[in-house]
């Protein structure tokens, strides 16, 4: 029976890596076809990306983008969790499913209803506009993680800072803050993940200065699938663990 | 005083944001092409040696045709494009609905500088192109000898490439199903003309693949994905003497039409865009291009500067015009949007 | 100040951004699901003209009327790039199939004053019927129901009556049963790999778990664009899958995997697989250990244990994995675009084609509304069934 079960498992496992596992060699392939056998290694691919006039730019775009929302989603994000931390706050489910929405809206929806609020304003096809949509996106993960955190902080500490004269400002960023960091900072890396992960939004909102990778590789994979997108889907793939790192750190038993 | 110091770091952030949104009003000259060798020929010969030449940076976007697309970017507000490639009926549709800049002639160095054809008050020509049966000769033994064969799955077996649309789908029904080439655009234009078409459809549906940007219908031929499509002749080409290809082309009933540059409404790079288009119609630059991929060019003149065994590949040749259908842009000026709904309700059922 | 202000203050700004930034945008476009202003915004003395008519042979003025219409709807088009024509043509094709080529055909033929009828009618005789002026009299707005009637292959008849679209033109039906259906086949596929996976995870040696956990993760946080390329990588006609069918023998010639149901649902169950397992695992980990072994004391075979204990304790993680994955589902948009064919496009593709390419933003709106329904429903059911207090993820 376990070994059924672990059998099993090791081969869902096998589903959920290989075809990650698989594309990386790839992109080291000295040859331009997309199976194996290579016929040899080499960095063409990467020479590839970093040459063309797209790669390069989209990436710095994906991280700009990604910073810039991650920080106004944890700037908005943060003192909104501390307030919902706050039990007693009036009407707190349906703020709640209000900042929560961005998660549920399908994210056609809000690319097409975005595209036409942002357009006459002059916000479709910039940076600002795609940054607060990815902020908008971004911070209910913020406010979930955030509030994940509050959880296991002690509210009594606060209620001993203001007895020693601390103003709720003080109290805030003296006592809580410090011992929620964890929480915040893990909140900041999901909001850029979600931002660097995104496409659908970027389909419809950004213009061709605002290329993301994700942008990028969508169209690079209508077009002609090269194997410079998967020297593209590698970089990603190892961004992506890095950030995952990062959380795991983050979120590591304090003792 | 820490208040005062995030509410001064919150109006920073505030006042910065507007800032970027200025400066991206200033925009790079964005050119809108078809993507794929094409664009990459083009991205050779016309837009880096633009770039050297005015010391300027120049933005790239690929599209795949529909004149939807253009009217969404207007209609919402949020168009970033200013120089686009379209197609012939796309030029009409768009100067009619306000789309489109009115052209300068003048300072794309007048009319007399192009053929009479590339020549509209909208756009100008960029290029004469045909869409073309296509197959590859490693996989397809017989070669098939016209669009009744496309359709004839017995003598040929395997899935079939269409472009996704009314437009040259419709006509290759026709043409297959037996109506000449003068008739087609009269039998399409009765009702049941076009059903007509739509049951030669129906008869390979299962059989059918549908393509949308010029660079699917090669790589479906090179890895088998299809073992007949429709296909631009400049791209199975371009396979043949880059990638190594042995693709066949077949000439007869050939589809033929032109490709035109426009500048959108309300450009704010009018000028660099009408500096561009001036660079792109010398007959000397634009000579450069069919060698690279065969299609005709536009500029009076130009045709002197290419070698002959590359005019002999293109749609211009007197034996490959000789069997072509010219695409009727009036036709679909006036029938392509309700079409159009009929083919997206068949397709997608 | 009350710590109850002081929390709200902290909200506000969050709260303020969203409702302007979010919930009125979206609000905003739904409301285009039955707004009814193309026609009124292009035709305005056509429908007065049309104000008190009984129906039946058009008035001699709404001929003068259309054609002033239409050359002042031209001209400002002209000026604009409005599209308002193709839009109201667009429009009234919806109450009379023919309109959306006849109304700018019509503009076309009237761009000089006089002989209006004449002319008019020289675009075509059907004017000289009362039915393309019925259709610009009932598209007059404000508001209607036609598109969200459509989406449901629905219309009303001459008389009012709501009745099936004719069949060569029912499409929506299809695409949302289709859409659900995707939907809920990659919800049952991730459950059925994802369950026993989770069963590891929360079993497996403390040494192991970290490890295991990681290469659920790992997939997890790896950008979606990432796996679906993966995919087509992998699926394509001489891609790796084929290659390695080949060489086994299990295959004489390599199978078509791309553009077609199977490579999407193969491809969003692995992108969806996570979200099932991580939740059931959390739930697993979180049981009482002592309690099989209760069980198990007290005589119950190992069956029992599974279906009387630990199945009922593990169901709020498989309700959150379920409801995330299926809600997630519903909304794809990138992985059939880019994996499917034209019949495996979910309501999300129809969404974004409206929207883009045939610029009709009240049809996309409608599917919108659609679409946000059954997430809805969804997340509703779940809220009556299971409760949200319960909802945990890893």
């Amino acid at each position: 029976m376990r070994t059924v079960l672990w059998a099993f498992g090791l081969l869902v496992l096998l589903f959920l890596l290989l075809p990650i596992l698989v594309v990386i060699p790839l992109s080291f392939s000295a040859g331009s076809f997309l199976t194996y056998p290579l016929p040899g290694l080499s960095l063409r691919w990467y020479d590839a990306f970093f040459a063309s006039d797209f790669w390069l730019p989209a990436l710095r775009n994906s991280l700009v983008v990604g910073t810039a929302s991650a920080a106004l989603a944890t700037l908005f994000g943060v003192p909104a969790a501390f307030g919902l931390w706050q039990k007693r706050v009036p009407g707190r489910r349906l703020i709640l499913a209000v900042i929560l929405a961005p998660m549920a809206v399908p994210a056609i929806v809000v690319a097409v209803a975005l595209l036409l609020a942002f357009g006459p304003r002059g916000l479709a096809n910039t940076f600002t506009g795609l940054i607060l949509a990815h902020a908008m996106l971004g911070v209910p993960f913020v406010v979930i993680t955030v509030l994940a955190s509050l959880a296991r902080f002690e509210p009594v500490l606060l209620r001993a800072a203001s007895a020693c004269g601390a103003g709720p400002w003080r109290g805030f960023f003296r006592i809580c803050l410090p011992r929620i960091m964890p929480g915040v900072a893990a909140g900041a890396v999901f909001a850029f993940a979600t931002s660097l992960d995104e496409t659908v939004v970027v389909l419809f909102l950004a213009g061709p200065a605002q290329r993301t990778l994700p942008r990028q590789m969508f169209s690079g994979l209508n077009d002609e699938i090269s194997l410079a997108i998967m020297a593209a889907a590698t970089l990603m793939v190892l961004l992506s663990a890095l950030l995952l790192g990062a959380v795991a750190w983050l979120r590591r038993p304090v003792r | 005083m820490r208040r005062r110091q995030i509410m001064g770091a919150a109006g920073a952030a505030a006042l910065a944001l507007p800032g970027t949104a200025a400066r991206a009003q200033q925009r790079d000259l964005t050119v809108v092409s078809w993507g794929g060798a094409y664009q990459e020929a083009q991205r050779e010969v016309y837009f880096r040696p633009w770039m050297a030449a005015r010391n300027q940076r120049l933005l790239e976007e690929t599209w795949d045709g529909s004149v939807g697309v253009l009217r969404a970017r207007i209609q919402s507000g949020a168009n970033t494009w200013d120089v686009v490639q379209v197609e012939s009926e796309e030029l009409l549709i768009g100067g009619e609905e306000g789309l489109f800049e009115r052209l300068d002639w003048n300072a794309i160095g007048g009319r007399d500088n192009y053929i009479p054809q590339a020549v509209s008050d909208f756009g100008v020509g960029a290029i004469l192109y045909s869409f073309v049966l296509a197959w590859d000769r490693e996989r397809v033994r017989e070669a098939p000898r016209g669009w009744a064969d496309f359709f004839d799955t017995a003598r040929i077996p395997g899935k079939r490439g269409l472009r996704k649309g009314p437009k040259t789908t419709l006509e290759i029904a026709l043409l297959a199903d037996g109506v000449a080439p003068a008739e087609v655009y009269r039998v399409l234009g009765t009702a049941s003309g076009v059903d007509r078409a739509f049951r030669k459809l129906d008869s390979i549906r299962g059989d059918l693949a549908w393509w949308e940007r010029g660079s699917q219908p090669p790589q479906w031929l090179a890895t088998g994905e299809v073992a007949l499509t429709n296909a631009y002749n400049g791209r199975i080409a371009a396979a043949n003497a880059g990638d190594g290809r042995n693709f066949g082309i077949g000439w007869n009933q050939n589809l033929y039409t032109l490709d035109s540059w426009v500048i959108m409404r309300g450009s704010p790079n009018r000028q660099r865009a009408l500096d561009f288009l001036a660079f792109v119609g010398q007959a000397q630059v634009q000579a450069q291009l069919p060698p690279k991929i065969p299609y005709g060019v536009t500029a009076t003149g130009a045709n002197a500067l290419i070698p002959r065994e590359v005019l002999q590949q293109l749609p211009t040749a007197p034996q490959n015009a000789a069997a072509a259908l010219q695409i009727d842009d009036k036709f679909w000026l006036d029938n392509l949007d309700r079409l159009n709904q009929r083919f997206n309700a068949w397709v997608s059922r | 100040m009350t710590s109850r202000r002081t929390a709200l203050l902290l909200i506000a700004p969050l709260l303020v951004g969203l409702l302007v930034g979010f919930v009125a945008p979206i609000g905003a476009f739904l409301w285009r699901a039955i707004a009814d202003d193309e026609v009124a915004a292009v035709l305005p003395r056509t429908l007065a003209a049309l104000r008190g008519w009984d129906g039946a042979t058009p008035p001699d003025g709404a001929f003068v009327a259309l054609a002033e219409d239409l050359r002042e709807a031209r001209a400002q088009d002209a000026a604009t790039g409005a599209g308002g024509i193709a839009r109201a043509a667009a429009r009234l094709n919806a109450e009379w199939p023919g309109m959306r080529s006849l109304l700018p055909a019509t503009g076309r033929r009237v761009t000089t004053p006089g002989e209006e009828r004449a002319k008019i009618l020289s675009a075509s005789a059907e004017w000289d019927t009362g039915a393309p002026w019925r259709a610009i009299r009932s598209a007059g707005g404000p508001f209607t129901a036609y598109r969200l009637l459509a989406t449901l292959d629905l219309r009303r008849d001459a008389a009012g009556d709501i009745v099936p679209t004719p069949e060569e033109q029912r499409i929506w039906r299809g695409i949302l049963l289709r859409t659900l259906w995707i939907s809920l086949s990659a919800t049952l596929l991730c459950l059925l790999l994802g369950y026993p996976l989770a069963w590891l995870i929360a079993t497996a040696p403390a040494r192991a778990q970290p490890w295991l956990l990681g290469a659920v993760l790992l997939p997890f946080w790896t950008s979606l664009i990432v796996r679906t390329a993966a995919w087509m990588v992998l699926l394509q006609k001489e891609g790796i899958v084929n290659a390695a069918l080949l060489r086994l023998g299990l295959l004489d010639a390599p199978l078509p995997l791309l553009m077609n149901r199977f490579a999407v649902l193969v491809a969003m169950v692995h992108i969806l697989l996570p979200f099932m397992v991580l939740p059931i695992a959390a739930a697993l980990r979180s049981m009482d250990p002592a309690l099989p072994r209760a069980a198990a004391s007290l005589g119950a075979g190992r069956l029992r244990i599974f279906l009387r204990v630990l199945l009922p304790l593990s169901l709020p993680g498989v309700g959150a994995g379920c409801l995330l994955v299926f809600i997630q589902a519903l909304g794809f948009y990138v992985t059939p675009a880019l994996l499917g064919g034209p019949n495996d496009q979910m309501l999300a593709w129809f969404i974004g084609f409206h929207a883009n390419r045939l610029v009709d933003w009240g049809m996309a709106a409608a599917l919108s509304v659609l679409l946000l329904g059954a997430v809805a429903l969804v997340i509703g059911l779940y809220g009556r069934l299971v409760g949200f207090d319960r909802v945990r993820t890893a």
